[in-house]
């Protein structure tokens, strides 16, 4: 092990709602979805129709300009139905689960015996492969490109979040066997982020560092920035440490399993924990009798800082592992700017909550204010604990110059990266919207 | 409570745009949104945000400034009746009072002035009501003397706000603290109003002062090599000077206050004093040289730390130099920002026989050059991650 990596700058954002460590069963979702949305910059073309029966792991879509990467069903059945927003945009494929639809079988191997191709090849065909995301930008891996090293956080430390050494035990092996996998896939190191405090893992074939300090220290961006930071022309890859583990039972069993752990977290939640379910299990099914019905609510599939609105008719995100529940907040308020606010939670310390640094709070989905020029300075730079200066890098995106972006950090980061930004500015800048806009853009000049 | 939100309510309709009263869409906005925290919520990213808002935060440094405001008004009516000798015959309520009828018309000059061209602005643009100017209102008639005439203040906080401030694009784009404007404005404009020694006390309607009775503030007689100046005086703030500059002991207050909430940047603070202690060292190590004139070596041989109490160097550390704005943004760069305040302001004291004080000019310079100061930090930056390539490769 090697020494702590202590990061200073950051925040606890203390919500109340934290998942307690026991299991609820929930009903079986009734449905299923995957939803091409929750793949940033993705165009979907379908394989399938309405009506078609499916076999679990066969492809729902697949990506217009990279079309080995296939999405596949998590469960067999047949497919209820395609929701489209707007521009006829694909939102949902519903597929409502049959027994006896069957699935697709795959190899079933150690995979340190196997070659890197029958590995990518095995995880392209599975649709496992789009958990695997590249730096820079966050997007989905292309499997024509050699990463320098995969980064993986084994702890997330964003307010509400699942505890992964909870959700990963009694599964060591499993997560080895992926693990395995994918250190074929680079020629560098798979490194994998600690939180210093709790985790104690073994695993073989990668190399462990240890993070003590707030949020966003469980960041993947962040650890990478301290372990071995990505420069320009260098791609590395990153993906969820529980995500690994479908990839460890593909290869361990030669079936797909997409058996997760969903933690059911926040305010307006009547008994937070955790709950056993599938990918793309709909989020009525997850809440059903959990929720408190007092007051509008806001579900977020993911974290409140990352996370997408959801409703009770949509379904659980890709690559999330939780539901948080807070009040939607949407009430007037009178003189709330000039309160006391013993109750009202503050990274500033210009509230009375900041004497008590250990309470719990309730937070909602208000703006607390209207959106202003920026003002404040000095307000980021507490949030992002990289050798990174937030605002002049934003500064760049706003004017779209490319090469400023590239010279200030945008390979470093995603939106997750600069989220507590967001949450704490004075002037409710929509931070993460930017640095995706400037994402884009880098995209669309660079490729 | 919902009475108040149903006018708001039911008037709204009639400001939305193609409406009768649309003109009046940027006021009934900015005092809807004064009483009312609004019901928006977060439509992307981030599902919540802080409570803290712009509102807060201009409202946290008003509260740091009121111990200046009260403080000023007793000291304008302590300096009238000490100069007309009635000071022992008077009452601290009648003394206050005085001072507050003195002060209480700038301010309203200052914020009328002020929040008007702000609405017209914020109406033409289409844009909120932005907060700036909630302090800029109160700071302009703090560093003011309290002869200046109110037509003065309301041409000064004109300038400052159009020329100062909007022309760059509002709150959050000026380059220079918009209350320093207005002072300038002011001192280049009308010299003779804002210097000298018959602006600072206030005795237009006095028939008679004490013999030997002298307005000049401690910095003018500092300049003339005249030091003599009661140190707990200076330091508590019974001395002539402008409206909120006087008392030490009222700044450190409003100091405690920014730093304890984290609105303004200590680092700026602590600097500042820095520069200015720096500065009063060296020519403190001078003082003894041949070749001064006698003024000049008197100036540089009183202790570095007299500097901090007298003239507005403490208010300008506090309040004017921490302006986000206007000031550095880097992190690093502000304690070059501050440090050079200080510098530059005791220089321009004792050195320039032309102004006696120097704290608004270093300021009003220090606001030029803090772009300058910040592109070298960010130069840095890109320059550590460029070698990082070289290391690594």
């Amino acid at each position: 092990m090697s020494e702590v990596i202590k990061l200073k700058k950051g925040l606890n954002i203390r919500l109340k709602g934290n998942a307690e460590k026991t299991w609820m069963s929930a009903p079986a979702s009734e449905t299923y979805a995957l939803k091409p949305t929750d793949f940033t910059g993705l165009t979907a073309k379908l394989s399938i129709k309405p009506g078609d029966s499916i076999k679990k792991g066969e492809p729902v879509f697949f990506d217009k300009y990279t079309p080995e990467v296939v999405f596949t069903a998590p469960v067999g059945g047949e497919i209820q139905s395609i929701n489209r927003g707007e521009r006829r945009k694909i939102l949902e494929i519903v597929i409502r689960p049959e027994g006896g639809a069957g699935e697709v079988e795959f190899k079933k191997a150690d995979p340190l015996v196997l070659s890197a191709e029958e590995i990518k090849e095995q995880l392209l065909k599975s649709g496992l492969w789009p958990f695997l995301k590249r730096r820079p930008y966050g997007i989905i891996a292309k499997p024509s490109e050699k990463p320098r090293d995969i980064f993986i956080s084994m702890f997330d430390s964003s307010p509400l979040a699942p505890d992964y050494d909870f959700i990963l035990k009694g599964q060591e092996s499993t997560f080895q066997t992926g693990i395995n996998a994918l250190s074929k896939l680079t020629e560098g190191k798979i490194h994998l982020g600690l939180d210093s405090t709790t985790s104690k893992v073994s695993v073989k074939n990668a190399e462990t560092h240890l993070f003590s300090g707030p949020h966003p220290a469980g960041n993947v961006g962040i650890q990478i920035h301290h372990i071995s930071p990505v420069n320009k022309g260098e791609i590395v890859w990153t993906i969820n440490a529980l995500d690994v583990l479908f990839i460890g039972r593909l290869f361990e069993t030669g079936k797909l399993d997409f058996s997760k752990v969903v933690a059911i977290a926040g305010s307006e939640v009547e008994k937070p924990q955790y709950i056993k379910t599938f990918l793309g299990a709909s989020v009525a099914s997850l809440t059903a009798g959990n929720l408190k019905n007092e007051k509008n609510q806001r579900i977020i599939s993911g974290n409140v800082l990352t996370g997408k609105k959801v409703s009770l008719d949509n379904y659980l995100g890709f690559y999330d592992s939780m539901i948080s529940v807070i009040p939607e907040g949407d009430e007037y308020e009178f003189m709330g700017w000039a309160a006391l606010g013993s109750g009202k939670f503050s990274a500033s310390k210009t509230y009375l909550s900041s004497l008590f640094p250990k309470k719990e709070y309730e937070l909602n989905a208000n703006m607390h204010g209207g959106e202003r020029a920026f003002v404040m300075s000095g307000q980021y730079e507490k949030f992002v604990p990289m050798d990174i200066l937030p605002v002049y890098l934003l500064k760049a995106i706003d004017v779209n110059d490319i090469d400023k972006m590239e010279r200030m950090g945008i390979y470093e980061i995603i939106e997750e990266d600069f989220a507590l930004c967001e949450y704490a500015c004075t002037s409710k800048i929509k931070v993460q919207d930017m640095v995706r806009n400037g994402i884009n853009s880098m995209i669309k000049e660079l490729g | 409570m919902k009475f108040i939100k149903n006018i708001f309510e039911k008037t709204e309709p009639h400001v939305q745009k193609g409406a009768k009263f649309h003109w009046l869409h940027s006021v009934h906005e900015g005092f809807f949104t004064l009483f009312f925290v609004q019901k928006t919520t977060s439509k992307s990213g981030a599902h919540i945000h802080d409570y803290i808002d712009l509102k807060r935060t201009m409202g946290i440094v008003v509260l740091a400034l009121v111990p200046t405001v009260l403080f000023g008004m007793y000291n304008i009516g302590f300096q009238h009746f000490k100069a007309i000798g009635e000071l022992a015959s008077t009452g601290f309520f009648a003394i206050f009072f005085y001072g507050l009828l003195k002060v209480f018309p700038v301010i309203v000059v200052s914020y009328v002035v002020g929040l008007g061209i702000e609405f017209v602005f914020a109406q033409i643009r289409g844009h909120d009501i932005q907060e700036g100017f909630l302090v800029s209102g109160i700071l302009i008639p703090l560093v003011m003397p309290i002869e200046t005439p109110l037509w003065m203040i309301a041409v000064a906080t004109a300038f400052a706000v159009i020329i100062g401030k909007e022309v760059f694009g509002g709150t959050g784009m000026n380059i220079w603290n918009p209350a320093l404007v207005a002072r300038a404005f002011l001192f280049f404009a009308y010299p003779a109003q804002m210097s000298g020694e018959s602006v600072w006390v206030s005795l237009k309607d006095a028939d008679k002062v004490i013999d030997g009775f002298s307005g000049a503030t401690p910095m003018a007689n500092a300049a003339a090599g005249n030091i003599d100046f009661n140190i707990s005086d200076a330091f508590f703030g019974f001395i002539p000077g402008s409206v909120g500059e006087t008392s030490t002991l009222a700044i450190l207050i409003g100091a405690v206050i920014l730093i304890i909430t984290g609105i303004a940047s200590w680092k700026i603070m602590v600097s500042t004093v820095a520069g200015g202690v720096t500065l009063g060292l060296i020519l403190n190590a001078f003082a003894g040289s041949t070749g001064l004139s006698p003024n000049v070596a008197e100036y540089f041989s009183m202790p570095f730390w007299h500097h901090l109490i007298i003239g507005g160097f403490a208010f300008g550390a506090v309040f004017m130099a921490t302006d986000p704005v206007s000031g550095a943004q880097t992190e690093k760069g502000k304690w070059i920002y501050g440090f050079l305040i200080g510098f530059i302001a005791i220089l321009i004291r004792v050195i320039n026989p032309a102004f006696p004080e120097g704290m608004m000019l270093a300021i009003l310079i220090m606001n030029t050059f803090a772009p300058l100061i910040d592109h070298y930090v960010v130069q840095a930056n890109i320059k550590r991650r460029l070698k990082r390539v070289k290391v690594s490769s």
